[in-house]
């Protein structure tokens, strides 16, 4: 038998209540697997207190070459950042 | 280094392509190359030896600390070892996940360390006698190590480049405690004193050889600069390791094993005396003391795991299997 053990992508969630965080991938023949070995390869130092693993294969992902076409849109609308907006000193804190 | 001599793929005197000159202005601009991105094929091909060389020599370098796991002086430091050895493990996953993003698989990558067609750091086909060599080597080779990887945090190739910063995050704990087992050594018995000694004496230049022969000259590493996939000649990495190093020697009160060693004022550092490249080519060529034991544990580790492997595999089939069956059992 040879049959490489599938690749999985690892997520981990660290201490302070933030998102799940890709952190790398590994190798392991299933699921739960896949999470013992991602506590060992990936926490040993505390870096986390909830784990995902998702099949590599499974991740869809965009291309490179929609970059463009995906981002640029985001590039001329300066006005959805705060800072577009000049309140003057005297209204207070907004 | 734990990739040394890398031969790199680059294009050679000809003209870069229109898609080769806007490649290499990302990189000029200091802009990560990402997995499915266009990339030269020498590129491709350039990482791939070089990523697997690093992550077959943290693999492989586990034997010669392994060796001592079981030896070690006090629970604490067998403890502390394991996880130093532990971490050795991790930075061989982290770095073949990152070949494999270059489209090839981990087994491919074995299957070429075990047959000889890849090659790991020369450093670990020396052998370990005594515990103070398990000090030498997390104060030198691992300090070696931290020499090269700092600056490979800022390499072209996102995921090998992320996969450094994660090592190097672990790699000051082992150089500092190699040195502490070297201050406990170095202030114990005259015996234990002359351990630490023997040690360095042992460590030193084959340390130095880690950085790989002088390459200023080498096409190889001039494409891979450009590339930004070696960010400094082997001669300036070893000559800030030298410098480093000689304090930490002087402040353990042992003898770096080379009676040139001097400082220079003119040039702001230490002159040393380069190690025997005869006896570096020799390594690589397979002749260390202890290249046929680490290739021959490697590889029976490999093959006495399959079994383990393919019935992890079995089990795993069977589990979906079932799971399918319940599922259209359902349905
Ligand atoms: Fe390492
Ligand atoms: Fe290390």
């Amino acid at each position: 038998m040879k049959k490489e053990w599938p690749l999985w992508e690892v997520f981990i969630r660290g201490q302070h209540g933030l998102n799940h965080r890709h952190v790398g991938s590994l190798h392991a023949p299933d699921a739960e697997m896949a999470i013992n070995n991602a506590r060992d390869v990936y926490t040993r130092r505390k870096e986390g207190v909830s784990i995902w693993v998702v099949p590599s294969s499974e991740i869809t992902a965009s291309k490179p070459s929609d970059k463009g076409p995906l981002f640029d849109p985001a590039e001329d609308k300066v006005y959805r950042h705060p800072t577009f907006f000049d309140i003057p000193d005297d209204v207070g804190h907004m | 280094m734990y990739a040394q001599m890398v031969k790199s793929d680059g294009p050679s005197d000809a003209e870069l392509s229109p898609e080769e000159r806007a490649f290499q202005a990302r990189i000029d601009a200091g802009e990560k190359i990402e997995p499915k991105e266009w990339m030269p094929e020498g590129y491709r091909k350039t990482l791939i030896r070089q990523i697997g060389q690093h992550a077959h020599s943290e693999i492989v370098g586990q034997l010669p600390e392994g060796n001592w796991i079981t030896r070690a002086p006090t629970l604490e430091r067998k403890a502390i070892l394991l996880a130093k050895v532990q971490d050795e493990a991790g930075h061989g996953l982290y770095l073949y996940s990152a070949a494999e993003t270059l489209g090839v698989s981990r087994d491919e990558l074995f299957e070429k360390l075990h047959s000889g067609k890849m090659k790991y750091s020369s450093i670990f086909n020396y052998p370990t006698l005594s515990w103070a060599d398990m000090g030498a080597i997390g104060w030198l080779v691992d300090g070696a190590a931290i020499m090269n990887q700092v600056p490979l945090q800022r390499t072209s190739y996102g995921p090998y480049a992320r996969a450094m910063v994660r090592i190097c995050k672990e790699e000051s704990f082992h150089q500092r405690q190699g040195y502490s087992i070297m201050m406990k050594m170095a202030r114990g018995t005259e015996a234990q004193r002359e351990m630490a000694q023997d040690a360095l004496n042992r460590f030193w230049y084959p340390s130095l050889m880690m950085f790989g022969p002088s390459d200023k000259d080498s096409v190889h590493s001039a494409q891979s600069m450009a590339w930004k996939i070696k960010m400094n000649t082997n001669d300036e990495l070893r000559q800030k390791f030298v410098d480093e190093t000689v304090p930490q020697a002087e402040y353990l009160g042992l003898t770096v094993p080379d009676p040139d060693l001097s400082w220079n004022e003119d040039r702001g550092h230490y002159d040393f005396t380069q190690p025997d490249w005869d006896e570096f080519f020799e390594v690589l060529r397979g002749n260390g003391p202890c290249n046929e034991e680490r290739l021959g544990a490697r590889v029976k580790a490999w093959d006495d795991g399959a079994w383990f492997r393919d019935g992890l595999n079995a089990y795993a089939d069977k589990a979906a299997a079932r799971r399918l069956a319940a599922k259209t059992a359902a349905e």
